[in-house]
């Protein structure tokens, strides 16, 4: 018998979870547009909602063009399953509120997009949930501030705005000696470029809504479950190792084994919090999916270009990009990340705020947004835009000075787009010049 | 569920159901490096469908103590010990695999306990590769990825599961990641051993449903002829498009089979 081997990744982004539609034969993933399902029997109705039969009862729940994409990704990941929601905030959401009680704490890198560190620094504590934050560079300061009552450790693969590289092999080692999960953020890198649970995550969700999607048509988020981790031997999970009244008294552990979290979080939170996902957002994110491998290459290509522009550009004071040798996680990017280390990275202008705000409106290609990801190159200036209120002091602190610019590199030719960049950038230094001469 | 069997706690799954031996016991019999979850939904449905369930944990298995036990002749044994520890005295026995292979053999040696037998992926003499034993013997991985794509079908290996956003492949292989080192190559080693099983087929007297997978390369439907031919009045399904892990792959489909071979046994 010849070596076995699993469907690859190329295969899988453009198959995983999907079989010709047995009804029509349809070769694409049907949009099952529907709110509910209607059952063959009294009996068989029961069983489904007793958990005896599998199957589709109503679109809050499951949805069979969404379950495509749910395996697609679980594919993809390396996982067990995952449950597709409305946005990648719902998914943290989810995440948290399958395991996590009033009372409980969470250790997280400080380096977070804006909305995850909203969630926990300021709403998550008025359902009693507390989170100390730390340095991602040190998994030792993951350890120090884990408390009797922490439950999850987590933090972004890539994160904001330093690109900061999570050790996952280590930070996941620190959680599993506590006998917590590691969750991470893996929207900027996307299975294609890392696959956390490789490298000993236990839970991870993506923002489907950046490069998964592609195309900047859907909000989506996606929860993927390992299967790895052991709830039961931890002990500190009773949502999962105790029976519970909600769903006929199931214990997760007991009858799920390795995808225990998973069912939890369908059967309680998608139920409950009901942040679903609609099935033509997930037939969207499922056709970005189709093409992922091909675009994370040239989001990739182009964004080396891109870098390589800027690094050498006189009116460019710094690029923060972990495949530069001068940033602080070179060697550790070179391991975790060897495709690369995505495509959304920040550079700073000479000239400060005028400067920057004049290239915003120079550049013709880049568009001017909030959003990243996207097969289109986008651009936005914090000190003019998202943090136009904080002085020079307050950007310091929140790792932004008054020139930054991010930038999110597209699929366009790389040569149009440093063009462009160098067009933006001269025109903001002319501003500069005229600002220094005042 | 916690028995006492050979003064060792045995994990018994009684489908979210206290267990009343006088409700049809159905006893389910797991595969190799496997546990009682792979009978979820089945054992679920017959617990709410007036039976009394037990989806054992063989010693060293899932929740159950103990060490592997090293030949299907005397997990058989044990079987009969535990529904001794549960107060059944006979039951529907349905098995996979290895579980099958129990099945089997308690069948033929204890007919009088045995009121129907299902055998899911099986054949008899159930022989192991010796590239699989070799990797189950040093517990590599390899072992584990072998079983998971050789154990499922091609269709399987696609994906497209009846459980919604469940990846099948990944769920096959956690699964068998949590088995105790050792544990997956004594039951291997076990199957394989079981070459006279030809000989206890003979003697099965209750009526037996097969159910096998078109597409299954670990127990494929050629090399269960034997068996079946010393079994001509059994029920027999082959499953297209189906390969070795029936349970994951058409759960759909083998409950309804199920049902029907428990309707026709009362």
């Amino acid at each position: 018998m010849a070596s076995p081997s699993y469907h690859r990744f190329d295969t899988l982004s453009l198959h995983a979870g999907q079989q010709p539609d047995a009804a029509t034969g349809a070769r694409a993933t049907p949009i099952y547009q529907t709110t509910s399902f209607v059952f063959r029997d009294s009996d068989t109705a029961a069983a489904l909602f007793n958990a005896e039969r599998a199957g589709h009862v109503y679109s809050r729940i499951s949805n069979p063009t969404n379950a495509v994409l749910e395996e697609r990704i679980s594919a993809l990941e390396g996982g067990v399953g995952a449950i597709c929601t409305a946005s990648g905030q719902a998914a943290m959401h989810l995440a948290i509120a399958t395991i996590l009680d009033c009372g409980s704490h969470i250790v997280s890198s400080r380096s977070l997009y804006g909305g995850s560190h909203n969630l926990l620094a300021y709403t998550m504590p008025r359902f009693g949930i507390e989170t100390t934050f730390v340095d991602p560079r040190d998994p030792d300061a993951f350890k120090k501030a884990i408390r009797p009552e922490t439950k999850l450790l987590f933090g972004e693969i890539l994160g904001n705005p330093g690109l900061e590289v999570l050790n996952v092999d280590a930070v996941a080692e620190v959680a599993h000696q506590a006998g917590l999960p590691l969750l991470v953020d893996s929207t900027f890198a996307t299975p294609y470029l890392c696959r956390p649970f490789d490298h000993g995550a236990d839970l991870v969700f993506h923002s489907a809504t950046k490069f998964l999607g592609g195309h900047g048509v859907a909000i989506g988020g996606l929860l993927v479950d390992s299967g790895q981790f052991d709830w039961e031997a931890s002990g500190r999970f009773p949502t999962l190792t105790e029976p519970y009244p909600g769903f006929h008294n199931m214990d997760f552990v007991e009858e799920y084994g390795p995808a225990a979290f998973i069912m939890r979080a369908r059967k309680e939170g998608a139920r409950d919090f009901g942040a679903c996902m609609s099935p033509t957002t997930a037939f969207h994110i499922l056709q970005g999916i189709e093409t992922l491998p091909l675009r994370m290459q040239r989001h990739m290509d182009n964004t080396r270009k891109v870098v390589a522009f800027l690094d050498s550009n006189d009116a460019v004071e710094w690029v923060t990009y972990p495949e530069l040798p001068s940033h602080p996680d070179h060697a550790l990017a070179r391991v975790l990340l060897p495709r690369g280390c995505g495509a959304v990275f920040s550079f700073g202008l000479k000239g400060g705020r005028p400067a920057g705000r004049r290239f915003i409106e120079q550049v013709r290609i880049f568009s001017h947004l909030a959003n990243v990801g996207d097969a289109k190159s986008l651009v936005i200036h914090p000190a003019s835009t998202t943090h136009h209120r904080m002085d020079a002091a307050a950007l310091r602190a929140a790792g932004i000075d008054e020139g930054t610019i991010r930038l999110s590199v597209g699929l366009e030719d790389a040569d149009d787009l440093l063009a462009d960049l160098e067009q933006a950038i001269k025109a903001s230094q002319r501003v500069a010049a005229s600002e220094s001469s005042r | 569920m916690i028995l006492t069997v050979d003064d060792q706690p045995a994990y018994v799954y009684t489908g979210a159901r206290d267990f009343e031996p006088q409700r049809d016991p159905i006893v389910f019999v797991h595969g190799g490096g496997l546990d009682h979850t792979v009978w979820l939904l089945q054992s679920r449905y017959f617990a709410h469908h007036g039976h009394g369930v037990l989806a054992l944990d063989l010693p060293a298995h899932g929740k159950s103590a103990g060490e592997p036990i090293g030949s299907i002749e005397q997990m058989a044994d044990w079987t009969i010990r535990l529904m001794d520890a549960a107060g059944v005295d006979s039951a529907t026995l349905i098995g996979h695999s290895m579980g099958a292979l129990v099945v089997h053999e308690l069948a033929a040696r204890y007919p009088q306990r045995v009121r129907r037998a299902v055998l899911i992926a099986v054949t008899v003499p159930m022989p192991v590769g010796e590239a699989l034993l070799s990797a189950a013997r040093a517990d590599s991985h390899d072992a584990f990825d072998m079983i998971n794509i050789w154990g499922h079908g091609a269709r399987a290996g696609v994906g497209g599961n009846q459980a919604p956003g469940m990846w099948m492949m990944g769920c096959g292989v956690r699964l068998l990641e949590r088995s105790a080192p050792g544990v997956l190559y004594s039951d291997l080693n076990a199957c394989d051993a079981y070459r006279n099983g030809l000989e206890s087929t003979g003697r099965i007297a209750c009526p037996v449903t097969v159910i096998l997978g078109r597409e299954d390369r670990m127990s494929p439907v050629k090399a269960a002829r034997p068996m079946l031919e010393s079994l001509p009045d059994a029920r027999v399904t082959v499953l297209e498009d189906c390969g070795h892990m029936i349970m994951a792959e058409r759960p759909g489909e083998l409950l309804d089979i199920l049902i029907d071979a428990l309707g026709a046994a009362r």
